[in-house]
Order: C-alpha cells, then sequence, then structure tokens
C-alpha cells in the first residue's frame, strides 16, 4: 500500500469518535478493534449488527455510535446491509437522497455469526457483489453466553463446552480463504494491538467497492482467562507466534503484512491463557503443544522458505 | 376517469399486479412453491423495464425479510412473497421486522407444513405467523389479492400503524386459479398511494438512527411490546378509512369481515380463505330450499375484528367454524379466535367445530350441506357436539390400500435382497 495517510503512530486519528462506558468486558479486545476501525470510517456509517457481544453496546436510550446501527438477528446481518445499500441506492438513483447522505454500510458480527450461523448468508452477500464492510470481532467462542466452543475456536483450547483434559479436539475454521474463495475485492486479518496495520487495512478497505471483509482476532479476557490489562501483550504475542497471520487478499493474490522473524514459540502466547493452562499444569501436555506448534510451522514453512 | 382494464389473471399474477401498481420500488425474493410465479413475473417485468423496481434474490427467506424490513426501514417502498417452510423459515425475523416499525407487504400463499412435505394449501403457515406482528388480510379471491395489496401498503404505511402486512391467499386453489381482474387504474392506484415516506426512520449520513437496539429489562421491553399492541389495535379503524377511500377510488368494497346472505341467517359457515367460495356455493343452494344460511369470513384476521365479528352473528343461532388448520392438542384456530370474541355476549350461537382441507383436501358439496345442519341442530338444540375432523369412509379406504401395497412393496424388496446375499 503506497497511498496510505498512515505512516507511523502519530498519524493514527486523534479524535475517538466511539463512546465511552459501554458494557463490553474490561481488557475487550473486540472493543479495541471497533474503537480503531470507527476512527478511520468515521462517522457517516450504519453498523448492522448479529447477536453477540457488540449488540450490548446500543442498550436503549444510548449507543456509543456517532452514526447509525441496525440489530438484525444471529444469522442474516449481511442481508441486512443488502436491504439498508439497495434503498440507499435506489433514493440516490431516484434523486430522493443526494450523495451527501449516503453511508458506508457496516457489517459488525461476532465469530458465532461469521463462522457458523451467518456463512450462508455471507456467502450470499459476497455472491451478490454486495457494496458492504463486513467486521467480523473474532474471539474464538460463543462469548456472550459464556464461551461455549464455535467454529473460531482453537485446537487444545478450553471452553465451556470443552473441558476435558485435552481441550477442544476440533480445528479453528479458516475463515479468511473461505471468503477469500468467493474472490470478494477484499479481505483482510487485523487485530488491535497492531493498530496500524488495521488502520492502514480499514483505510484502503475504505475506499472500495464491492464486499470487503475484515477478521479482527479479539483477546477476550473473560472467555480466554486472563488479566484485561494482557490483552494488548497477548494481542503482541499472537502475532509474533504466528498464530494470528496479519494478511490480506486483493485481486486473488494473498499477501501478509507481517511476517514475525524470529517466530516466537507458540508457549509464549499461550501460557499467559487460562483456556490453555491444562497444556502446562498439572504438567505439560508435550504432545498436544508439539501439535500446536507444528500446525503453526506448517502454515508459515512456504513462506519462510521463499527468498 | 379511470380506465377500466379486466384481465383473466392467476392468484400469483394478481399478486404480482398489486406489487407492480403499488408502485413497489425493492424486490428482495427467494423461490418457493406455490408462490414462485409471483417473483418470476415481477422479474420479467423489472428486467423489461415495465416495473421500476430493483429486484434481488437473497439466499433464505430468513434473509429476504431481514433484507426487505431494513430496506423499509431505510425508506423504500418493498414487496416480497412466500410460503409455507419460507414462511417458517423467516419466522424469526418476521418478529423482528414487526418490531422495527418499518411497513411492507408480504405475501403468503398458504400451504401444509411439513411433516409430511406437502405442496397443498391449508393455513397452519400462516396462523404460526399470527403473533408475529405483522397485520393479515386473508383474501378468497384473485380480485380480492390485487386491490388487497393496494389496500395493505396503505394500512401498513397509515402513520398509526406503521406495521408490516401479509396478505394471504391460498396455494394452488387461488395461485394457479385464473379468474377475471378488474385491475385497478396506475394513475389512480398512485394517487392512492403517494410516495412512501419513512418518516423518523431512515438511515441517512447527517441523521443517526440507532433502530431494534437492544432493552435491558421488562419496563422497556414492555413498553415497546405495548406500542405494538396499541397500532395494530389503531389498525382496525385504519383499515376501515383505508377500505373506504379504496371504495371511492375503484368502486369495490372490502369489509373487515364479509358477510354473505347473513341479513335473516340462522346458521352461518366460519372461515377463511377460498374455499369460502363454496360455502358460498353451498349457502346458495340451501337458501333454494328456503334454508336461512349465510357465510362469515373475516378479510382481517390481525387485528381482529372482534366487534365486526359479534355484529355479524348477533341473532345466528348456530355456527360451523371451518378450520383449514390443526393445532395439536387443541383444534381449530379460527375456533378458538371465534369463541373468544363471542365469550360473555348475550345469547351467543352455538360453535361448531370442523377441521377441514388440511393439505388441500377437498371440502365436498355435500359436506357443507352437512356442516349446516349440525350447526343448525346444534342452535336449536344448544347441545354443540365435539370437534369433527372431515374424513370421508372412501379416503380411509383408499389410505389403506396404499398402506397395504407399501406393506407388500417393502416385504417384496427384503425378500429380494435375502436372496442376493443367498445367491
Amino acid at each position: 500500500m503506497s497511498e496510505t495517510r498512515f505512516k507511523a503512530m502519530r498519524d493514527m486519528p486523534s479524535a475517538h469518535l466511539l463512546g465511552a462506558g459501554t458494557a463490553m468486558c474490561a481488557g475487550c479486545g473486540g472493543l479495541e478493534a471497533v474503537h480503531e476501525i470507527y476512527d478511520v470510517l468515521g462517522k457517516n456509517t450504519v453498523f448492522v449488527n448479529a447477536a453477540g457481544c457488540m449488540s450490548l453496546l446500543s442498550i436503549y436510550p444510548f449507543t456509543p455510535f456517532r452514526g447509525s446501527w441496525l440489530y438484525t438477528s444471529m444469522a442474516s446481518a449481511p442481508a441486512g446491509a443488502q436491504g439498508v445499500r439497495d434503498a440507499l441506492d435506489i433514493l440516490k438513483d431516484k434523486g430522493r437522497i443526494g450523495d451527501d447522505e449516503d453511508l458506508q454500510v457496516v457489517t459488525l458480527t461476532g465469530d458465532g455469526a461469521a463462522y457458523g450461523m451467518g456463512l450462508s448468508a455471507t456467502s450470499g452477500a459476497i455472491e451478490r457483489g454486495l457494496d458492504f464492510l463486513y467486521v467480523c470481532y473474532d474471539n474464538e467462542g460463543y462469548g456472550n453466553t459464556g464461551q461455549q466452543t464455535s467454529g473460531a475456536t482453537p485446537h487444545g483450547a478450553h471452553t465451556a463446552t470443552a473441558t476435558g483434559e485435552s481441550g477442544y479436539p476440533g480445528f479453528k475454521k479458516d475463515l479468511f480463504s473461505i471468503w477469500a474463495a468467493h474472490e470478494p475485492a477484499y479481505v483482510a486479518t487485523v487485530i488491535g494491538s497492531e493498530p496500524l496495520d488495521l488502520a492502514r487495512k480499514v483505510e484502503k478497505a475504505a475506499t472500495m467497492t464491492g464486499p470487503r471483509l475484515v477478521i479482527a482476532l479479539s483477546p477476550c479476557p473473560t472467555g480466554w482467562d486472563y488479566d484485561p490489562q494482557l490483552t494488548a501483550e497477548i494481542g503482541h504475542l499472537v502475532v509474533k507466534t504466528g498464530v494470528w497471520p496479519l494478511k490480506e487478499y486483493l485481486d486473488g493474490k494473498v499477501t501478509h503484512t507481517r511476517t514475525p522473524h524470529p517466530r516466537a514459540p507458540v508457549e509464549d502466547y499461550l501460557k499467559l491463557q487460562g483456556r490453555f493452562r491444562h497444556l502446562f499444569e498439572p504438567e505439560r501436555n508435550e504432545v498436544l503443544l508439539a501439535g500446536i506448534q507444528a500446525q503453526v510451522d506448517a502454515y508459515w514453512a512456504p513462506l519462510e522458505e521463499s527468498p | 376517469m379511470t380506465t377500466l382494464t379486466r384481465k383473466l389473471l392467476t392468484g400469483n399474477a394478481a399478486a404480482a399486479w398489486g406489487a407492480r401498481l403499488a408502485g413497489v420500488e425493492y424486490l428482495p425474493v427467494f423461490p418457493i412453491t406455490p408462490q414462485t410465479e409471483i417473483i418470476e413475473t415481477l422479474g420479467r417485468w423489472t428486467e423489461a423495464g415495465e416495473m421500476d423496481a430493483k429486484m434481488v434474490l437473497l439466499e433464505s427467506e430468513h434473509s429476504m425479510l431481514t433484507a426487505a424490513g431494513a430496506a423499509a426501514a431505510t425508506g423504500v417502498r418493498t414487496f416480497t412473497a412466500t410460503s409455507s417452510q419460507g414462511l417458517l423459515y423467516g419466522m424469526e425475523m418476521l418478529y423482528t421486522v414487526a418490531g422495527w416499525r418499518a411497513p411492507f407487504v408480504l405475501v403468503n400463499v398458504s400451504r401444509g407444513l411439513a411433516t409430511p412435505i406437502t405442496l397443498e394449501a391449508d393455513h397452519n403457515d400462516i396462523l404460526a405467523a399470527r403473533d408475529s406482528g405483522f397485520l393479515q388480510l386473508h383474501c378468497a379471491t384473485c380480485q380480492e389479492v390485487v386491490d388487497g395489496v393496494l389496500l395493505a401498503y396503505r394500512l401498513a404505511e397509515d402513520e398509526g400503524v406503521r406495521l408490516p402486512v401479509i396478505v394471504n391467499f391460498d396455494g394452488f386453489l387461488l395461485s394457479f386459479t385464473r379468474e377475471p381482474v378488474q385491475l385497478p387504474d396506475a394513475d389512480a392506484a398512485a394517487r392512492f398511494l403517494p410516495t412512501y415516506d419513512a418518516g423518523a426512520l431512515a438511515f441517512r449520513s447527517g441523521h443517526p438512527v440507532s433502530e431494534a437496539v437492544a432493552v435491558l429489562g421488562g419496563t422497556s421491553y414492555s413498553y415497546f411490546r405495548y406500542e405494538m399492541q396499541r397500532a395494530a389495535e389503531t389498525a382496525l379503524d385504519a383499515f376501515d378509512t383505508a377500505a373506504a377511500a379504496f371504495e371511492n377510488d375503484f368502486r369495490r368494497r372490502y369489509d373487515a369481515v364479509e358477510c354473505y346472505r347473513m341479513d335473516d341467517a340462522q346458521t352461518a359457515f366460519l372461515m377463511i380463505g377460498s374455499y369460502s367460495t363454496k360455502a358460498k356455493a353451498a349457502v346458495d343452494a340451501l337458501r333454494l330450499t328456503g334454508t336461512p344460511v349465510g357465510l362469515v369470513r373475516p378479510r382481517l384476521l390481525r387485528p381482529f375484528p372482534e366487534a365486526a365479528l359479534r355484529k355479524a352473528l348477533a341473532g345466528v343461532r348456530g355456527v360451523a367454524v371451518i378450520d383449514q388448520n390443526l393445532s395439536m392438542g387443541k383444534g381449530g384456530i379460527l375456533h378458538t379466535e371465534v369463541a373468544s370474541a363471542l365469550y360473555g355476549t348475550d345469547n351467543p350461537p352455538a360453535l361448531v367445530s370442523f377441521i377441514g382441507g388440511l393439505g388441500g383436501r377437498d371440502i365436498s358439496e355435500g359436506e357443507f350441506l352437512e356442516m349446516a345442519a349440525i350447526a343448525a341442530k346444534a342452535g336449536e338444540t344448544g347441545d354443540v357436539p365435539p370437534p369433527r375432523m372431515l374424513y370421508s369412509q372412501s379416503e380411509l379406504r383408499q389410505m389403506r390400500k396404499f398402506q397395504a401395497i407399501a406393506a407388500v412393496e417393502g416385504a417384496e424388496r427384503l425378500k429380494e435382497e435375502a436372496e442376493e446375499v443367498a445367491s
């Protein structure tokens, strides 16, 4: 990206648009990301929301948004975005509203909706070429109901529904690739603890048309079981260990915007979180730890081999 | 001066014409039998430029209803259609978008619900939506369908109402039946329905709106639910006003409750849907023999026109309530509704409950005559027989044959498989 207004941290927006005092948990990594995304997008937006933690941002009669908000359901937020976008286009075409009254339509859902119940509606919206921005805050479980296993839960993690000694036996679904396979205008992964990378990607997405989708990995103190003050550190570690690759899909190509080098061992990231404590106590689960490390190594191997 | 256009139209085509004449701008759709002809017709018109609307094919009824509500809340006149399983698949959004207070019209072409999966008409689908907050207008003829769609927009967009409306008619019986239809004049229809104004809703830059936000606790929740109930109650008068305006503009009258030959009736059929036209034929036949029978047909089911029903049934002694639906463990839903409307009135008629027409099963003339006789007797004696589910000896014989064939087929197949294993 050559033409970014975000060259260094000092270029980041100084005015913060999202109001404080919301019902989100202390240290919420999802709220951190939404703050940063909103500052880049600005208030000429309508957030079309699906059931999840962020549904509690707007509670009657308060809202932290300077712009608009529409709550839909768990499964159909992209379809809500479709209705709003189409209606705005019709009104513009007929001259009933001016271009200056137009809005950026943003779908805001958690991983429960994005990876699972709402995937069909998202797929449909992308295939129809809907001009919208999809923001998924991914805290790797059904966080709002107490962190049950979702399609985004990583291998080995404890959740409210995976409490055995090996944690969740499945693997985190690769939503980035599923979205990219639809060949939308833009897909990116971001995290709130890397605000510059996030701002550049959201800035890029905001200037494009068509389906644009962003997954923000969202460290979750309550769901992942760690001290809220560690959110930023865990965010740095998930990138340094290569567990959460920062990347984007554009014009049929996937580009990594950050290649951690040297990559820190995954243990550095895992051991700070209660949901992985069973990998270390009462004794180390070497097999599972090695398996998680091997999976991350396998992901980066082709990228690290190339010159 | 309006020009008159008479066409031979199916119920589905009549629904499409209703949307076209209503000046609908947005069509989020999804196909399902027996409704699909509606969206195909609208698709042809929009592609040919005969109708200035944008059609979008969603990937489900759940999404379709979400998009419809969102577009109506943004300020465009929106129409969509579904049926049966599709209505149920979208049920969460029926309740949800009704609370958005974003008016639009949904046509439901009634079809029986699984299980067993079937295609033909009954009313369990639409009655499952009874408590959703959508208002309900029930049609029995193709003319009523096209006029009903126009009326529904006028009602939905009324400032005191602002609730979406379902216009309902029967699959196959009406959806694929051609009837002569007097098409409303396009200019007159445009005058009847001026450009939709979303009012305080509508998402615009510089005009932030928070819509459908969460509430905490029963105080806020109850407030908004009571507001919807008030709006739905207001819709009773609003419907009468809209119907009067429609009669003035188009010379066709639609009362909330249709009364057919009820003036001196001692006995009445009470039902909704297209089989009511067969009930009318039975009324005519019975009247020829001097039997004072009539038909009462609620067009409006939500809001429920209780006062009009009480008036219609005042002086009637026996009523055959014919439900083309079945609430398992209770019985006919319409019967319950009518009973509650009449409870506490002076000298209420005897209500005899009949279940019929499930999954498109015919209700024969003979059955209508017998139901009238049973209702008349109940009215005279005050002795109300238990609910009856219409089914004939020959139907039961047919089912026994099917069961016998299925048993033989199954046994043959097992025998063949055993022989294959042996060889």
